[in-house]
């Protein structure tokens, strides 16, 4: 499988600490791929190292075969940033229209986006006016409607009940099956088992780097939870 | 067409907030209104004063308007994902500045024919000119307010290079005492501040019936100085941040 998105020797350091320190990693295209890790342990940083917003001290990022932030990528790219940025004074449709027009895609396109993230029916609600978790689907609208090949989504399912959460993997599961390059942030467990592949990140290095299967079978637990907790201490006792 | 887009978004914001549309149009009015009365019985003082305030207040407006919108784009998230977009800086840069010239320009009609034509405000040139000039200023002051919001974190502080910007501006604009009666050093900072020109080019306007070299000059500089502001304000947008 080819490479979308590689990640070589990264160190980005954010006020006095090094919270990137040496990380790689290479991320397969057309895959749904996890990132997963304790609070504050890098995941946000490096995603916005993917998509070139973020300082980086050294290393590279490069992603379909150009480095991370040029212009030819900012066409195929999406980002979700974790709290979700939408104008709060516009409507959801408004926000899915201005960020469609940005890729001069037409309105129809803004509403297909609406309607994946399931808020057709508040589509002319302001989004101050909507619940939390509405107000990150405008948000995630507005990342998938280019409908990009490279997608970097900070939790995206954070707030959602279980049926939205189920459909919305649903959505990423079928963008990846079409050929995009989904790379997902969260906490929750039962939404890795859904990844193809997982990157476990712990203070700002990487500590697995696999399939869900694999990465129970090499902690010897059947729950990825349990396995989550034990590689990480694993990783804890070698250090300390 | 990304340009056209963002003006458009930026407009459909303003749209949503009737109560600052409100503000915008009705509050020089009011203080227009407000110098009538306090010059009553001296017309001469107060088409001098009033034609000075048609420039200033767009200018005062715009620059908070602009700090605070720009700073939310920095402080929501959404300059950021922005930055990961085709925009480019200058599609912001000149959205805003096309977005809320257009605002401005209603401000200043408004504002204008309400002076002229119900407080009887005389001056030897043309309507047209004064709203030309205070549009100018407004724009000014959307530059400098793009310009002031990088260096500003929260909206507490935004607010406060109001005082920083237009204080100095309005005190040695000419409109207290004439430039040429300042001190040698107050003259030197006049000139280097924009809405001194903008003043005096509505000052020619005030008194001769056709626009002077002056004026044109003046209106030159003003444009320079929103330029020059809008070079800087592009420096100052990152698409990488710590
Ligand atoms: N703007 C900043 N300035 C300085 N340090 C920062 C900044 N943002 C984040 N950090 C630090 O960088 C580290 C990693 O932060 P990051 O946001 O990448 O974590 P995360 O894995 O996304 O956490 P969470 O799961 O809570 O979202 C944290 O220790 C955090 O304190
Ligand atoms: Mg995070």
């Amino acid at each position: 499988m080819q490479t979308a998105i590689e990640v070589r020797d990264l160190v980005v350091r954010r006020g006095a600490r090094a919270v990137l320190d040496g990380f790689s990693c290479a991320i397969p295209q057309g895959s749904v791929t996890g990132l997963l890790g304790p609070s504050g342990s890098g995941k946000t940083t490096l995603m916005r190292a993917i998509v070139g917003v973020q300082i980086v001290a050294s290393g590279t990022v490069t992603v379909l075969g150009h480095p991370a932030g040029s212009v030819p990528l900012r066409r195929s790219i999406g980002y979700l940033t974790q709290a979700p940025s939408v104008y709060a004074d516009l409507t959801v449709a408004e926000n899915a229209r201005y960020f469609a027009s940005l890729y001069r895609l037409r309105p129809a396109d803004a509403d297909a986006a609406v309607e994946a993230v399931g808020l057709t029916g508040a589509r002319h609600q302001l989004v101050a006016d909507l619940s939390g978790g509405q107000r990150s689907r405008a948000s995630l609208a507005c990342a998938i409607v280019s409908r990009p090949e490279v997608l970097i989504l900070d939790e995206p399912t954070v707030g959602q009940d279980p049926v939205l959460r189920d459909e919305l993997w649903d959505h990423f599961r079928r963008l990846a099956a079409d050929g995009a390059t989904v790379l997902v942030s969260s906490h929750v467990m039962d939404e890795a088992n859904r990844c193809d592949r997982l990157l476990l990140i712990r203070e700002g290095t990487l500590i697995a780097d696999d399939t869900p299967a694999a990465v129970k079978r090499s902690a010897g637990t059947d729950d990825l939870d349990q396995a989550f907790l034990t590689l990480i201490r694993q990783r804890k006792g070698v250090t300390a | 067409m990304i340009l056209a887009s963002t003006v458009r978004r930026i407009l459909s914001q303003l749209r949503h907030d009737p109560r600052t549309i409100a503000m915008i149009i009705v509050v020089p009015t009011l203080l227009i209104t407000l110098i009538y009365f306090m010059y009553e019985g001296q017309p001469r003082v107060f088409d001098r004063i009033a034609l000075t305030m048609l420039g200033v207040f767009p200018f005062i407006v715009m620059f908070l308007i602009t700090s605070i919108a720009m700073l939310r784009e920095r402080t929501t998230g959404t300059l950021e994902r922005l930055f990961t977009t085709p925009v480019g800086k200058l599609d912001l840069l000149f959205g805003y500045g096309i977005a809320f010239g257009v605002a401005a320009t209603a401000q200043a009609a408004v504002a204008s024919g309400f002076a002229y034509w119900v407080l009887d405000m005389h001056t030897a040139g043309g309507v047209g000119l004064v709203i030309l000039i205070a549009v100018a200023n407004a724009v000014l002051g959307v530059a400098l307010g793009l310009l002031c919001s990088a260096f500003a974190r929260t909206e507490f502080q935004a607010v406060q290079f109001m005082p920083l910007v237009v204080a100095p501006q309005l005190l040695l604009c000419g409109l207290f005492v004439p430039r040429d009666d300042m001190a040698g050093w107050l003259q030197a900072i006049s000139n280097v501040l924009p809405m001194s020109y903008s003043v005096e080019a509505l000052t020619e306007v005030g008194m001769h019936t056709e626009p002077t070299g002056i004026m044109w000059r003046d209106l030159t500089v003003v444009v320079g100085a929103i330029v020059v502001a809008l070079i800087l304000g592009a420096a100052t947008l990152r698409r990488r941040t710590a």
